[in-house]
């Protein structure tokens, strides 16, 4: 099982590997490594909130909400520095945080307690916050020369040759994947999505873990909002929109399954590369804009259909007679 | 029988009424979209301007607390009971406001509208603060001014179906022989998404290492690239140019990432329509296709098919005048 999923994630890695050096023959700065770093950089959002939204999708549920709780989340953060210009930049994170994970919270409790299914829920409370954000603005944007200086300065300054947004992906990524391989709760999420009704038995609380989900999906979603509105200094009410399907989509690269119990934190993130390196190199490589649209839709289909692939060997023929049967 | 008696002696009266308010001050209504606005109130400043200017007339500044057609109807109904001289309207919807102002009309009051239409029906005039032609013309100027030498710029548009947009650009390329050394390398398109046009700006800047001007006829565009440019170390080489707001673009001025932008100026927009009201209130014009109005300092408008006009090239917004404007719109 884990040799299966290393060499799938191996598949990936060959993928964009393949795709960067493609690249390269048409634009050879491409590969320079200030330019990968900031790719990756570019990239750091959508790793962050694909790492949430594989774990809620590993619990058999679906998070819509991801980008619109990123634009609710990011206006009050501007809102806040707008209001409390001095305000460091440690308290709107915390803020950021929280604020998220309360949203991600709404959606946990309506998909636990009233049992709503997931993907009704957080479509729901996808326009219920772009909606919030156009009451607390009146569909006025927050502006560069209004934030302070040092709110949008934060993602920019670099440690070690690369930007704290950058960063940020990595230090996601590396607690994403110690909580995932050796909690409690990051074992019960792989349980639910794999078989609820013998995670059930084994005194695992679907309903409860689910939420959990939800909440660690939101609060990670918080965190892009700032990291987002403080690097393209500027907020308003359209933010990232339709940002939910591109999350999705790294994940489906990545190698979660839709159906629930099965993907990894580092399928996740070279998902979201993949989805990085094509929106980065695109503009580069001087493919007509009217093709571009196409082009990352068939890559994406690749991506699943190799995927897809290697993933069907996996089934095991329990009933040799039925099968010959068919 | 009687309706029409009835008709003839309001038409008396009307004429009556008008005919010593007119020996007074004329009264000219400015219908906005919504009280509050910033874009409005300087344009009620323009209007103000142009009454000191004409002597003898009166500005209204008036319109709903929020933006509904409703509200504007409301609103012109109890102008047509003052018996003002004319009403210049931005609408909130093009068609239903017509009734009304149908109303209006035939009681003897001009209407005009600008800024934001009425259905040909709905009005005598209609001001439209530039035209496509002036626009396109303008952001390649923009461009250009700041490129005495040559050189090469690049579009960063809305999407590839954004119908302003493609008409601007296409303007654009027409008067691109009145340029000579500028060339444009590239069109690129950003989807009116920053994080997507942001991208689009860095991708330009890699490709074309010469680039000397990116122009964005699009507002989210615009602020988009200028962020790009200071954050890939290239304000002073490459000129962020095209339409933007002067609030979202305070912070690029001030950066340097952009010299100068473009947008229409609503002090110019409020002059202007009250003088084209009072023009036509006075008779001095008549609203009819090639009719040539005067429209004081800025000039003479002509209406075209369909009795509307382009006001005036946009208005340029650079460091000596940004801090004005960024509080206004």
């Amino acid at each position: 099982m884990i040799a299966h999923l290393k060499s799938r994630e191996a598949l990936l890695m060959g993928a964009i590997i393949v795709l960067v050096s493609l690249v390269a023959t048409r634009f050879p700065g491409f590969v320079t490594p200030s330019n990968l770093v900031a790719v990756f950089t570019d990239t750091s959002p959508l790793m962050i909130l694909a790492i949430g939204q594989m774990v809620v999708i590993l619990t058999r549920c679906i998070d819509l909400s991801v980008a619109a709780n990123l634009a609710l989340t990011g206006m009050v953060c501007a809102m806040i520095n707008v209001a409390m210009p001095d305000l460091p930049v440690g308290v709107i994170l915390v803020v950021s945080l929280v604020m998220g994970a309360f949203l991600g919270a709404i959606n946990g409790i309506l998909v636990w307690k009233l049992d709503i299914p997931p993907i009704v829920v957080t479509l729901g409370t996808m326009t219920i916050f772009r909606g919030i954000i156009f009451l607390l603005t009146e569909g006025k944007w927050i502006n560069a020369h209004e934030m302070s200086a040092h709110f949008t300065a934060f993602p920019r300054a670099t440690i070690l040759g690369m930007p704290i947004l950058g960063w940020f992906g990595i230090v996601v990524a590396l607690i994403a994947v110690v909580a995932m391989a050796r909690t409690k709760l990051g074992r019960s999420m792989y349980a639910v999505g794999g078989n609820p009704h013998a995670a059930v038995y084994t005194g695992i609380n679907v309903g409860r873990t689910q939420f959990y989900a939800f909440v660690i999906s939101g609060m990670l979603a918080g965190l892009a909002g700032y990291l987002w509105i403080a690097r393209y200094a500027v907020a308003y009410v359209d933010i990232a929109a339709g940002f939910e399907l591109e999350v999705v989509a790294a994940c489906v690269i990545g190698g979660v399954s839709i159906a629930g119990g099965a993907g990894t934190i580092i399928g996740t993130l070279l998902g979201a590369l993949f989805l990085g390196v094509v929106k980065n190199a695109l503009p580069v490589v001087d493919i007509s804009p009217f093709w571009q649209l196409a082009i990352s839709g068939a890559a994406i289909i690749i991506a699943v259909a190799f995927n897809a692939q290697s993933g069907r060997s996996k089934g095991r023929v329990i009933l040799k007679s039925a099968e010959h049967a068919q | 029988m009687k309706l029409a008696k009835f008709m003839t002696s309001v038409a008396v009266a009307a004429g009556l009424f008008a005919g010593p308010a007119a020996a007074e001050d004329m009264r000219i209504a400015l219908v906005v979209k919504a009280l509050g606005i910033g874009f409005f109130e300087a344009a009620a400043e323009g209007a103000n301007e142009a009454a000191e200017e004409l002597g003898g007339v009166e500005i209204i500044y008036t319109g709903p607390t929020d933006t509904t057609a409703e509200g504007q109807i409301e609103v012109i109904n109890s102008l047509i009971a003052q018996n003002v001289d004319a009403i210049a309207v931005s609408s909130n919807d093009t068609d239903a406001l017509v009734p009304t102002l149908k109303k209006a009309m035939q009681r003897g009051i001009t209407v005009v509208s600008w800024d934001s239409g009425v259905a040909e029906d709905g009005r005598q005039a209609h001001l439209n603060p530039s035209s496509n032609a002036l626009i396109g013309n303008m952001i390649i100027k923009l461009a250009a001014d700041h490129l005495p030498d040559g050189g090469e710029v690049a579009v960063l548009s809305a999407t590839t179906t954004s119908t302003n947009q493609n008409i601007w650009i296409d303007e654009m390329n027409k008067v691109m022989g009145d340029y000579p050394g500028i060339e444009v390398v590239s069109t690129v398109y950003g989807d009116d998404l920053a994080d997507k046009s942001y991208r689009e700006a860095t991708g330009l800047m890699q490709s074309h290492p010469e680039l000397d001007a990116i122009i964005a006829p699009t507002s989210v565009g615009i602020v988009a690239a200028a962020q790009a440019v200071a954050d890939a170390g290239k304000i002073g080489q490459v000129n962020v140019t095209g339409l933007g707001l002067p609030s979202e673009m305070a912070g690029a001025i001030e950066s340097g990432a952009s010299k100068s932008f473009a947008i229409w100026n609503p002090i110019d927009l409020g002059y202007s329509a009250t003088m084209l009201a009072h023009q036509l209130a006075t008779e001095a014009a008549t609203a009819e296709p090639g009719a040539e109005i005067s429209i004081g300092r800025m000039g003479t408008i002509t209406l075209d098919e369909t009795n509307s006009a382009a006001m005036a090239d946009p208005f340029v917004y650079d460091s000596s005048n940004i801090d004005a404007f960024k509080d206004i719109f």
